[in-house]
């Protein structure tokens, strides 16, 4: 295919444009980072006036970030723990088996993500509120509560990426575990799930990003010693006098390790999130 | 093998007169059992939740009855009344911000969209720099999206942001530093970002779209004359049809649900951006009147639904015709 002079002079600014767009937040966010705090309060320079690590070091004790943190860090671990566990289950059951009710399960699994999230909330809340107050259980403002509505978030994508991964792992090899006598979850554990790992791995990324970056149910389930980085961080910013350079600083250190962690296995994740999309 | 012995209704497992139903009904409950978990955390984060919340909808649910919702006087229509009432005040916020999420959606949409394309359409071919242009173009998705808009909210600092420091100090586009997060210029601000996080998405669900259109496809448009713009219009585009069916209305539903921006990016959200989402979500919480905000929520629901099965079977009927 020949290509127009149009095309050729026209991609590499069109490219260079998206590229700029997509940029300039990330620059801003690394660059004032690394500002003095009278930097930030004036009017916006693409340069700091000397570079300063201090954000990185402040930022610990303005708000309780640290708090933050493992709050974020504990419910997003254990809600991916049990979602890949979970997602692992029923992608192997939609995967090797056909039983009435497949498709409808799937269908419904798949159509709840698609669903506002205001529409669980207000009744959630109301339940957390009343279980506790007729069992004890606390789950309103516990990060046991907000643990177990996170795994059903990322279960949906989690259990057909993973159906997904195990429909390419050839039947010979369940079978070939059946015969040496497995039964069918030993052959799971044994057999298909070592094949499987680069899926489980993507599933598990994926379901932590899903934790790790929400935002609307943490702020109404948390209370402020269970507050996640995402409520904590806004706070942050809603205050009348806000020190950007070290926000900007947090930011960066809560995104890096999520970013790393995708860009590392975007191959896969890419391919299953778009397969998923597409065939859906 | 699996397969034919555990299908339903299969015709050996129904065959009279032969022993040792136990393993075989195992076999059978097998995938059921596999599905529980996750059926039981569907159930009770998800279904029990709305339908919880279709009742909620009915009832004069206010904040003297939080704790003991059971309690709350049944009020059959009346949230929905009062919901739908455009002449009340109520009514005529909730249209308000309907009209105003249709709005910013119907932008973010189609800008999303059209970036997305031609994004991808112009990394079809290699060259150097390909990969890393593919991987930078991912970053905005993989960001947790609260630092994203955390970073957009400082951007759109009256005096400390970048984004007046470009447009006014550096390129004079705008007059004066103008505010970008009180009155209609949250309109634009929410579009800008909404786009910057969706945009990527499109762009990756279409190159897995090109990827499927099969090379010599491109050379036999080529062949017939036909120039850049002329094998896309030709060949990419419908060829990219179901691929882009889905994405729009996934786009369509993310936008349209999206409660992050608008509650990272404003304190308050000014009238032209007061996204759906955050409008119940005020509503409700402000007033403790959760009947109130339930019956928006399911009237939301409802109109997401209509829309998508609407736009389904639109698109089936056109396909079936095609």
């Amino acid at each position: 295919m020949r290509e127009s002079r149009t095309l050729r002079w026209a991609r590499p600014v069109v490219l260079g444009l998206f590229a700029l767009f997509t940029v300039l937040p990330l620059y801003v966010m690394a660059v004032s980072s690394i500002k003095p705090l009278k930097d930030v309060q004036g009017r916006f320079t693409w340069l700091p006036t000397h570079v300063t690590f201090r954000p990185f070091v402040d930022m610990w004790r303005t708000v309780p970030l640290g708090r933050y943190f493992v709050n974020s860090l504990v419910v997003s671990v254990s809600a991916t723990a049990c979602s890949v566990a979970i997602a692992i289950l029923a992608g192997y059951a939609v995967s090797r088996y056909r039983f009435a009710g497949r498709g409808t399960f799937l269908t419904t699994v798949l159509s709840t993500q698609m669903f506002p999230g205001i529409l669980f909330l207000l009744p959630l809340f109301l339940i957390f509120v009343n279980v506790e107050k007729y069992t004890g259980i606390r789950l309103y403002g516990s990060r046991t509560g907000l643990t177990i509505t996170y795994l059903t978030f990322a279960l949906p994508f989690s259990i057909w990426l993973i159906a997904g991964y195990f429909d390419t792992i050839p039947r010979e090899l369940d079978e070939a575990a059946r015969v040496d006598g497995a039964g069918p979850l030993r052959t799971l554990l044994r057999v298909v799930l070592p094949v499987a790992a680069p899926g489980v791995v993507a599933v598990a990324i994926y379901a932590f990003m899903t934790a790790w970056g929400e935002v609307l149910f943490a702020s109404v389930l948390t209370d402020d010693s269970t507050r996640t980085l995402a409520v904590g961080l806004r706070g942050y910013a809603t205050q009348a006098n806000v020190y950007w350079n070290q926000v900007m600083a947090a930011s960066l250190v809560i995104s890096l390790p999520v970013v790393v962690g995708f860009l590392a296995l975007q191959r896969f994740l890419v391919h299953g999130l778009t397969a998923g999309a597409v065939k859906s | 093998m699996a397969r034919t012995v555990t299908a339903p209704g299969s015709a050996p497992a129904r065959t009279p007169g032969r022993p040792s139903p136990r393993p075989r009904r195992r076999v059978k409950a097998l995938p059921y059992v596999l599905l529980l978990p996750a059926l039981v955390a569907e159930l009770a984060i998800h279904i029990i939740p709305m339908l919880v919340g279709a009742w909620m909808s009915l009832l004069h649910l206010t904040q003297f009855f939080i704790r003991n919702w059971t309690q709350a006087p049944y009020g059959g229509l009346s949230n929905y009344r009062i919901a739908v009432n455009a002449r009340g005040p109520v009514g005529k916020d909730l249209l308000q911000s309907f009209l105003v999420t249709l709005a910013i959606t119907a932008v973010v949409v189609g800008c999303s969209w059209l970036f997305g394309t031609v994004a991808a359409v112009l990394l079809q071919r290699p060259f150097p720099g390909r990969g890393a242009l593919r991987t930078l173009f991912l970053i905005p998705y993989a960001l947790p999206v609260f630092t994203a808009v955390i970073t957009w909210r400082f951007m759109f600092q009256r005096d400390t942001g970048m984004v007046n420091a470009l447009l006014s100090d550096e390129l004079k586009v705008t007059h004066g530093h103008p505010f970008w997060l009180l009155g209609d210029r949250g309109f634009a601000a929410v579009v800008i970002i909404a786009v910057w996080r969706m945009w990527p998405f499109a762009f990756l669900t279409v190159t897995a779209g090109l990827q499927g259109i099969p090379g010599d496809l491109y050379e036999a448009a080529a062949i017939d004359g036909a120039g850049s713009f002329g094998v896309f219009r030709r060949v990419t585009l419908p060829l990219l049809r179901p691929v882009n069916r889905v994405l729009l209305l996934v786009l369509f539903l993310w936008t349209f649900n999206d409660f992050n921006v608008a509650y990272i990016l404003f304190d308050q959200p000014p009238a032209a951006a007061d996204m759906i989402s955050i409008h119940i979500y005020n509503a409700s919480f402000i007033t403790w009147n959760f009947g109130l905000g339930s019956a928006m929520s399911v009237l939301l629901l409802v109109f997401l639904m209509v829309v998508t099965l609407g736009y389904l079977g639109v698109g089936r009927l056109r396909s079936r015709h095609a």
